[in-house]
């Protein structure tokens, strides 16, 4: 990039602040304020006042902020780079899964069959020790690294081979619902050594904290909403360098990017890993939230919905696909919650059918759109037309 | 002895007539321990018709006499005692019944009559029935018996399941000659399945070297028969499955080759296919139940055209305003399959529906040691016919000439004139139509709920990509490739890794093959 005085004065602040423009700085204060204000007024503020938030809105609101970073993460590889990866909802449960081994290890000898090491399905499975791969997750930096390592080595893996035999378009997306699908059969194998069916659950404690306490909720969610916004910030930098050009010339025009020289495989590999450790990242918040992870997370379903989430919000965004998120699945909650709920999988249908025909750009996507096109039509009233106006960029498949 | 006692007078073959049974009979007024023996042995021997019933009522505590008549009568329940002669019930019943008392030493000559009279009966499944009971028992006491039974079989089956049970007697008997094991060794190595294997190699100790050598080299030789059927039969499974997966796949084949859609609502054409089976099938039961063996071929027509109307609808009301956008596509098809699953859940309910199998499609027969069904066999069969109509439909037709020539190039084919967008809507059609007669015959071995459609969806890609896309044969040898290969792994691996593992192998091949097995060549670069 093209080093300005400010940023050769302060070497990582200038990349950060250009990543952050006007919209960016609201969102990134609008998730702070919702990050602190929301467990404040669940602790401090007695049940009895209105201005009192529930426990169970902030474990169902905590949940949210996951998804949203989840579709971050699709939005990331999708929007800027081009990759619709149906399969994101695999690195997210094996995120998952990382973070519900270290909770597992937690329980020690509290288990129902009270055996020090093993979890409770180890034991009723009849195993004297504990597998390899379960080593270590009694430590939380160890599992912490895993929940970053397992889905990026999985993306690395898989989009090297992928990206390096030039598999793109629909064919990339079939292999990944493909690998999720493979994985979710494997999960559900008892002998695969992951609770099988069941996956892990009856948590008791994190870093010494009981996952059912009010406090523990609290700060969960003000976790989920900090990792909301670094991600958002290494995302909007990442699409602000010039790398993110090139991402989004990858995404345009694949073929004329490697004419010109630039090694294609490598800046998709790279961002596709990225997202991986996102998604993994966002699978770690999510399951001490919600008590529980089993092998259905890794279903197909579940990653084409976290699809639809961008789409909605509008890919290559960011700020969209976090909308989206929460959008969707605010709907789904009031939907499956009530009378509803017969009605939801319509309404979801309805949403990927209309939102592809009738709203390509997302909501974010339109609302610029039009403000662009606003600003235009002021600038030509106000100048006289001796340009032609540059059409407005619109995300291509 | 006391078979000695029954064969002496079977061998003699009294004539069918009722003096020797009437005689008989009476022995059983007798009301001691010897007569009543005697009166097994020439009640068995008579070949009287209902020397069975009785053998089979003195065994099961039935046979009565009256002391004061001597008239041998069978009780029946709460019903009139029955006359032992006649079988007829009786008007007057005798009032001083007395029960035919028997010992352990009856007990074993009512089996031993019982066997034997089996063994001689009319009926030819009884007489195999008795022969294969030999053959488990191995009884040596059912030797002579055997013996007379087989000198006057005709019926070439039951013959030889008799000289097999002789064969299996004659090895566990241990005052046999060794002549004799080493020609029931010979006999077993014939039939050659599980149980003659297993009769081998239960062999007491103690046998001749010679017997030795020979079970060794006959066990040798079943297993390794047996290890061919067992590869047969997987190959038929592998056949079997690839030819589902085939029928679920082929459709998409079209609609993906030809027009570049990505249909993720296909499955639910199949769905849809397998409803309008359990539709035709219930108006069927209500109202003209004499057609129910017709069912499958009424469905037939009817899922094409309801699953090809939908498909055109899709096509003509969402499809078409996003060619060129597959991945948009792939959303809204989706959206589709949710809805459409979601309107079945509405309409007939989340459970299983009942389809039932017409009669020409349920059992099964046996091909040596492979047990082949019927119903598989049918969607075999169907599989391939509605494989090569389609080739015939695309090779023959004018709508499968222009189809061809809307794969191969799009704007080339509407300069010469054909309506490129009709013919979309006709391809998409024809693959929605194709779906939906997949869906009939899957409603065959599949339960039929609004989720059928989803487990195949996956497996239908996976075949489309592997085989190749827009090329038919791909998608046939694809099929059954990835159906044999699943079979194949399955004894391995167990059927869910099996199915890991093609999958692993799958998206290992599409990187090496990006394109499919039998890739549509073709000089552009990719945009």
């Amino acid at each position: 990039m093209a080093a300005s005085p400010s940023a050769s004065a302060k070497p990582f602040g200038g990349p950060l602040i250009r990543a952050l423009d006007r919209g960016g700085v609201v969102f990134v204060l609008i998730v702070a304020a919702i990050g602190i204000l929301v467990p404040l007024l669940n602790l401090l503020v007695p049940p009895s006042s209105p201005l009192h938030v529930p426990t169970y809105i902030v474990a169902l609101w905590g949940k949210y902020a996951c998804y949203a970073l989840l579709a971050l993460s699709i939005d990331l590889i999708w929007g800027y780079c081009g990759i619709l990866s149906l399969g994101h909802g695999a690195f997210f449960s094996l995120g998952g899964y990382a973070m519900g081994m270290y909770l597992m290890r937690q329980i020690g000898p509290r288990g129902v069959y009270a055996d020090p090491v093993l979890p409770d399905f180890m034991v009723f499975l009849n195993w004297k020790e504990l597998p390899f791969f379960w080593w270590g997750f009694q430590s939380f930096p160890y599992a912490l690294l895993m929940v970053l390592l397992v889905p990026g080595v999985l993306a690395f893996v898989f989009g090297w081979l992928a990206f390096r035999s030039r598999v793109t378009g629909v064919y990339l997306s079939i292999i990944t619902q493909a690998m999720t699908f493979a994985l979710m059969l494997a999960f559900f194998r008892n002998d695969f050594g992951f609770g099988g069916n069941n996956g892990l659950t009856d948590f008791k404690d994190i870093l010494g904290f009981n996952v059912q306490a009010q406090g523990t909720r609290a700060a969960l969610f003000a976790l989920s909403c900090l990792a909301l916004i670094l991600g958002f910030v290494v995302c909007r930098w990442v699409v602000t360098s010039k790398f993110g050009k090139v991402l989004v010339a990858v995404r345009d025009a694949e073929s004329r990017t490697r004419f010109l020289g630039y090694r294609v495989e490598s800046y998709k590999l790279f961002v596709f890993v990225l997202s991986a450790c996102m998604a993994g990242v966002a699978g770690a918040l999510y399951v001490p939230q919600v008590g529980i992870i089993n092998p259905s997370e890794f279903a197909p379903a579940n990653s084409i919905e976290a699809v639809i989430w961008v789409a909605v919000g509008g890919r290559g965004t960011l700020t969209g696909a976090v909308l989206g998120a929460v959008l969707v699945n605010y709907a789904k909650t009031s939907f499956t919650s009530g009378m509803l709920a017969p009605y939801w999988l319509f309404l979801l249908g309805a949403l990927f059918v209309l939102v592809t025909l009738l709203l390509p750009r997302g909501i974010v996507g339109t609302w610029r759109y039009w403000a662009a096109q606003q600003r235009e039509r002021r600038a030509a009233q106000a100048a006289p037309m001796d340009h032609v106006p540059a059409p407005a960029p619109r995300p291509a498949e | 002895m006391v078979w000695l006692t029954v064969l002496a007078l079977l061998s003699v073959q009294p004539p069918a007539g009722a003096a020797p049974f009437d005689d008989a009979l009476a022995g059983f007024a007798a009301d001691s321990f010897d007569d009543t023996d005697a009166a097994i042995a020439g009640v068995a021997a008579s070949g009287h018709p209902r020397a069975a019933a009785v053998i089979d009522a003195l065994r099961e505590g039935s046979l009565a006499f009256s002391p004061s008549t001597k008239a041998v009568v069978i009780r029946d329940g709460a019903n009139a005692p029955r006359d032992a002669v006649t079988g007829q019930p009786l008007a007057a019943a005798p009032a001083d019944l007395a029960t035919v008392r028997v010992n352990n030493r009856l007990r074993r000559a009512i089996d031993a009559a019982m066997g034997a009279l089996t063994l001689m009966a009319p009926d030819a499944g009884q007489r195999m029935g008795a022969a294969q009971a030999v053959f488990r028992s191995r009884d040596a006491n059912a030797l002579p018996a055997l013996d007379v039974a087989l000198a006057k079989e005709t019926d070439s089956r039951v013959r030889r399941m008799m000289s097999e049970a002789r064969a299996a007697v004659q090895l566990y008997k241990s005052d046999a000659s060794e002549a004799d094991k080493l020609a029931a060794i010979d006999i077993l190595r014939a039939r050659g399945d599980r149980e003659a294997l297993a009769l081998l190699a239960n062999l007491p100790s103690g046998a001749p070297e010679a017997v030795i050598a020979a079970r060794d080299s006959a066990a040798t030789a079943i297993n390794a028969n047996l290890a061919l059927w067992a590869a047969a039969q997987n190959a038929w499974y592998g056949l079997s499955l690839g030819s589902v997966l085939l029928l679920a796949a082929i459709g998409l084949a079209i609609t993906f080759g030809v027009m570049g859609v990505i249909n993720m609502a296909h499955g639910e054409m199949v769905m849809i296919g397998a409803y309008v089976t359990f539709v035709v099938q219930e108006v069927i039961r209500t109202s003209y139940p004499g057609l129910f063996d017709l069912s499958l071929l009424i469905a037939l027509p009817l899922a094409f055209l309801t699953a090809g109307c939908i498909g055109v609808l899709i096509e003509r009301g969402i499809i078409r305003f996003l060619y060129g956008r597959p991945l948009e596509t792939l959303l809204a098809t989706w959206g589709i399959s949710l809805i459409l699953q979601q309107a079945v859940r509405t309409m007939f309910g989340p459970t299983n529906r009942e389809v039932g199998a017409p009669s020409w499609m349920s059992g099964s027969f046996e091909l040596g040691q492979m047990t082949i069904t019927y119903n598989r066999l049918w969607i075999v069969c169907f599989t391939l016919a509605v494989f090569v109509s389609l080739l015939a439909v695309l090779r023959l037709t004018r709508l499968g000439l222009e189809m061809r020539a809307v794969t191969q190039n799009r704007r080339m084919a509407a300069s010469m004139g054909i309506r490129t967008a009709r013919i979309d809507a006709l391809t998409f059609g024809l693959g929605s139509g194709i779906a939906g007669i997949a869906g009939v015959a899957l409603s065959q071995i599949d339960n039929v709920s609004p989720n059928l459609g989803q487990s195949y969806i996956i497996d239908s890609f996976l075949v489309v990509v592997f085989g190749g896309v827009g090329n038919l044969w791909g998608t046939l040898v694809g099929a059954f490739t990835l159906g044999i290969a699943n079979k194949f792994l399955e004894p391995f691996a167990g059927a869910v890794l099996g199915k890991i593992f093609i999958l692993v192998l799958i998206i290992l091949f599409i990187q090496k093959r990006p394109r499919g097995l039998f890739a549509l060549k073709g000089r552009a670069v990719e945009a």
